[in-house]
């Protein structure tokens, strides 16, 4: 049954307008007063400081009423009016004329309208343009052709976890050393960092495979390994993996801002 | 090669490639053209394409060429896609168009100019990658700064940010007053703290 034909024989002689709830929303008090002002039809520049404030906390209130939260904003807001409002009624004293207290109490509030509302007309118009997926549709798709050379654009960034099964996976290729070697390969992690940097420059990315070509041993792979730790702790690098167990890619961090640009180029073709 | 061959291969490069194409990339791709007649042959793909209603219209968008589907028809296309028609709640269009005309901008200046709470949104459109983290203001505190993105441009059908429908401008309106114009956003508390004793 509907709603209204309830009420109508609950409350036979009830007003309907009483029951009629405004559902618009606010996006917030600026919103709201743009409204107020609109629907009272007054002068932007000369707005009835007294007049608006009131209406602007009944609104408060009736929110209120609907248990609606009633966001910090417009209790901020509720408190400039009515400091506005007070400022207004002070007598305007004849020393003070050569300081900016002179100015009209409303005009930093009028400015903040006036701004917010050209936004508002911008983003409406905003909504009118041919919205990709609404409007007008354009192919989308993973190509593997296309996306194989590079990571792809902003790939989420390598979990810690990867980047371990990755160095395992390392550390298993290792042939065991079958007898005691003395001596130290001399390799510090400083050393290795200079080396992944040298080898980064110029480059968008490269494997992490590349970076353990030389016939391999534990110290360098592990040595390696901290090396690349550190260089993600000093954010120098990124770690880029475009889908899971697939390829760990290494990038330099001040480059990423330039290579956007040209993401889909074909530099990093193997 | 005729000119008429230059024109197909365009065609088939933009009917493949999923994202637009700029004429320099088309360029580098086509090295024994040269650039003019590239940039000729897209001009009469796109007039092809509009003078004998097709269903595909070759677009100017973020910078670069692509090809994208007449609007009329997208009712039918989402009986095919089965996609919902997406819509960007009021406050994304707001948050977003204060960005696109006034970035590089902080999360701060955006609160000042919308007057509520923008943290949530600007997580919201960093996900679908409509914003960008810029960098860092060098001000106190270090606040993030924010721009648009490429894919911004896309989704809204822009060549470029200078393409976005003009602002209304109120610097004379608001001239009004008379009142000294305030070189940087008074952040934080709009209240005019400056009321006498």
């Amino acid at each position: 049954m509907p709603v209204d034909a309830v009420q109508e024989r609950l409350f036979p002689e009830t007003d309907p307008s009483v029951y009629t709830v405004r559902t618009e929303s606010f996006e917030g008090p600026l919103d709201l007063l743009l409204y107020l002002i609109r629907k009272n039809e007054v002068d932007i520049y000369n707005i009835p400081i007294a007049a608006i404030t009131r209406q602007y906390l009944e609104y408060l209130e009736l929110m209120k009423e609907l248990n609606l939260d009633i966001a910090g904003e417009f209790l901020v807001m509720a408190s400039t009016l009515v400091q506005i409002k007070s400022r207004m009624l002070l007598p305007v004293q004849e020393e003070e004329e050569t300081e900016e207290a002179e100015e009209d109490p409303r005009a930093e509030l009028v400015k903040r309208l006036l701004e917010y509302q050209r936004y508002r007309e911008a983003s409406e118009r905003l909504s009118e343009c041919e919205l990709l997926g609404r409007e007008v549709f354009a192919r989308k798709f993973a190509s593997a052709e296309l996306g194989e050379f590079k990571p792809v654009e902003a790939p989420p960034e390598v979990e810690l976890f990867e980047l371990i099964e990755a160095f395992r996976a390392l550390l298993v290729k290792v042939p065991e050393a079958s007898f005691h070697e003395v001596g130290a390969e001399g390799m510090t992690v400083a050393d290795r960092i200079n080396e992944i940097l040298d080898l980064l420059r110029g480059k968008d990315a490269v494997t992490f495979e590349r970076l353990f070509t030389v016939p391999l041993s534990r110290d360098y792979v592990i040595v390696t390994f901290l090396a690349i730790l550190e260089l993600c702790k000093l954010r120098m690098v990124k770690l880029l993996q475009a889908n899971s167990f697939g390829v760990i890619w290494i990038a330099p961090t001040l480059l990423e801002g330039d290579s956007y640009e040209e993401e889909s180029g074909d530099r990093g073709r193997p | 090669m005729t000119v008429a061959d230059l024109k197909s291969i365009v065609e088939s490069l933009l009917f493949i490639s999923d994202a637009p194409l700029t004429l320099e990339r088309l360029c580098a791709i086509l090295e024994e053209y040269e650039a003019p007649d590239v940039k000729a042959a897209v001009a009469r793909l796109r007039d092809d394409y509009a003078d004998h209603g097709r269903g595909i219209r070759l677009a100017e968008v973020a910078g670069g060429y692509q090809l994208r589907s007449r609007p009329e028809n997208a009712d039918y296309i989402r009986r095919l896609i089965r996609g919902k028609s997406f819509k960007f709640s009021r406050s994304a269009l707001e948050t977003m168009a204060v960005i696109a005309y006034r970035q590089p901008i902080t999360r701060a200046e955006v609160e000042y100019l919308r007057g509520v709470d923008t943290g949530g949104v600007l997580k919201t459109l960093l996900e679908k990658k409509m914003i960008r983290i810029l960098g860092k203001k060098d001000i106190p505190g270090k606040p993030l700064i924010y721009g648009t993105t490429r894919e911004f441009l896309e989704a809204f059908s822009l060549k470029d940010l200078a393409s976005l429908p003009t602002l209304k401008d109120i610097q004379e309106l608001a001239g009004a007053f008379g009142d000294a114009e305030q070189a940087e956003l008074p952040l934080g508390e709009p209240a005019e703290a400056a009321a006498e004793p």
